[in-house]
């Protein structure tokens, strides 16, 4: 199918971009890489009559160093994060699961802010988000806020965004010494996105007791989750020693079922991700 | 009525400015309005490949993209690729290795696996099959489409 009839805006400042999304009768919808926004469209399960592109608002695209972290704008795709030292240096978890993410033709156009605005619970990048610790910089005239990933996140395709915002910039904290990072996804076919996945962080030389883990999943439930019982039963342990009592205190998860796997397949594909993403820090 | 723009843009090399739709796709501009018909389309929704194309040096899919996203870029089909040559040794490759039979998913296919050769892709299989993940075909089963690619690879490193 073809995309029903909507107006078209190109604004070429975060301003009048601004102005523009605060026409709630017409739907103003923001268009970033495009790529879950116009296939809804072309099936028409979105319609909005205003798309405004904002491919134009420079000051919504790049990597910066902020502080010893990095602050990502909106409007950086994929590929870029890919192609980047700074994320590669400062920000490894996300390096690590970029070629999980669908697929290059789709990591060309697909952007940061678009995957965090989706808020799609089986995305990877929203429960990197948590297992970083990183904070999402919302904007509308009225001026700007910073989330928490953990408060960002409300539900399935659901976010703190209100009517008239943008997301801004994604800022990822400076690692602590000793930090690492594991990332592991089932996935029926590469780049589908996945019927399970998990991240994880902690601290801790290798082969050492580790603490403070973030075990973050996606694809499980209808948003991503942090498993905090199981990141008490890894605390203080070496990774693959808290592996089975972890995966025992998986079921607080909130499992939902999706076309994939119901929620008894959910609890176990998430035990054997975490267990490969353990071997893996 | 329908809202329209006036778009500037290169298509294989051409320039032409134009008025599109908003709401049309790049792909279904390239078909019916220039006539470009080697980019396919099956899906439109970014999942069977067919109609990936280039946009700016970077291969896309035609159907996610708006023809009024294009406007300023330099946009490469396989018509463009033929013209210039460029991706020879891959399209005898696939004639040689039997990479197609109907033939519908061909210039998807060539386009992402030409982005993969260029930019130094290994010819190791499992990196192939990955980076061709996104490309459906219903035809070769895909080892054949993987041997032409692994043709190209070696010979590129050999010449
Ligand atoms: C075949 C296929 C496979 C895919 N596989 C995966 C996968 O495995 N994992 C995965 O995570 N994703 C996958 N995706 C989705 C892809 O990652 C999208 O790029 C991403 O979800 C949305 O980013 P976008 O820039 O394209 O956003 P768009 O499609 O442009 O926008 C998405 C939504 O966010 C809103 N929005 C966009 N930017 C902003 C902003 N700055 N502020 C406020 N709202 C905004 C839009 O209005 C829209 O509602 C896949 C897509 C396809 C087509
Ligand atoms: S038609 Fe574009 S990906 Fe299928
Ligand atoms: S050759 Fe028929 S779909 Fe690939």
């Amino acid at each position: 199918m073809k995309a029903a009839e909507f107006r078209y805006e190109r604004p070429e400042s975060l301003a009048e971009a601004l102005a523009l999304l605060e026409d709630t009768d017409l739907d103003a919808t923001p268009l970033a890489g495009g790529q879950s926004l116009v296939p809804m469209m072309n099936f028409r399960l979105a319609m909005p009559g205003m798309l405004v592109d904002l491919s134009e608002l420079d000051d919504l695209k790049g990597i910066s160093e902020d502080g010893g972290g990095v602050r990502i704008g909106a409007m950086t795709r994929y590929v870029d994060l890919a192609g980047s030292d700074l994320i590669a240096r400062r920000a490894p978890l996300i390096a690590m699961a970029l070629p999980y993410i669908a697929h290059a033709a789709i990591r060309n156009r697909g952007t940061i802010g678009g995957s965090v605005a989706l808020a799609d619970p089986a995305a990877e990048m929203p429960a990197l988000l948590l297992a970083l610790d990183a904070t999402i910089t919302v904007q509308s005239s009225a001026g700007s806020k910073t989330h928490g990933a953990a408060d960002f996140f409300l539900g399935m395709y659901e976010t703190a965004l209100e009517d008239g915002e943008l997301v801004t910039a994604i800022t990822i904290p400076a690692p602590a010494p000793h930090r690492r990072f594991a990332f592991y996804e089932l996935a029926r076919r590469h780049g589908d996105y996945a019927m399970a996945g998990v991240a994880v962080s902690a601290t801790g030389a290798v082969g050492a007791g580790c603490t403070d883990f973030r075990v973050a999943y996606f694809s499980v439930a209808d948003r991503p989750v942090r498993a905090t019982a199981a990141e008490a039963a890894l605390d203080g342990k070496a990774p693959m020693d808290g592996a089975e009592a972890a995966v025992a205190a998986l079921g607080e998860i909130p499992f939902a079922g999706d076309l994939n796997a119901g929620i008894a397949t959910k609890l176990h594909l998430s035990g054997v991700v975490l267990k490969r993403a353990l071997e893996r820090l | 009525m329908q809202e329209t723009r006036t778009i500037s843009l290169s298509v294989n090399g051409e320039p032409s400015t134009i008025a599109v739709p908003v709401r049309q796709n790049l792909v279904d501009f390239l078909r019916d309005t220039l006539g470009l018909t080697g980019s396919h389309v099956g899906c439109e929704h970014g999942v069977c490949g067919a109609c990936t194309l280039e946009v700016n040096g970077a291969m896309v899919r035609g159907c996610l993209m708006l023809a009024v996203q294009a406007d300023g870029a330099e946009v490469i089909t396989v018509e463009g690729l033929a013209d210039s040559g460029r991706g020879a040794d891959l399209r005898q490759a696939f004639i040689d290795r039997n990479a197609l039979q109907c033939g519908f998913c061909t210039p998807g296919m060539l386009a992402s696996a030409l982005e993969y050769v260029e930019r130094g892709g290994s010819s190791e299989r499992s990196a192939i099959r990955e980076h061709l993940s996104g490309n459906y075909c219903r035809c070769t089963g895909y080892q054949s489409v993987v041997d032409a690619v692994c043709d190209v690879i070696d010979g590129r490193a050999q010449s």
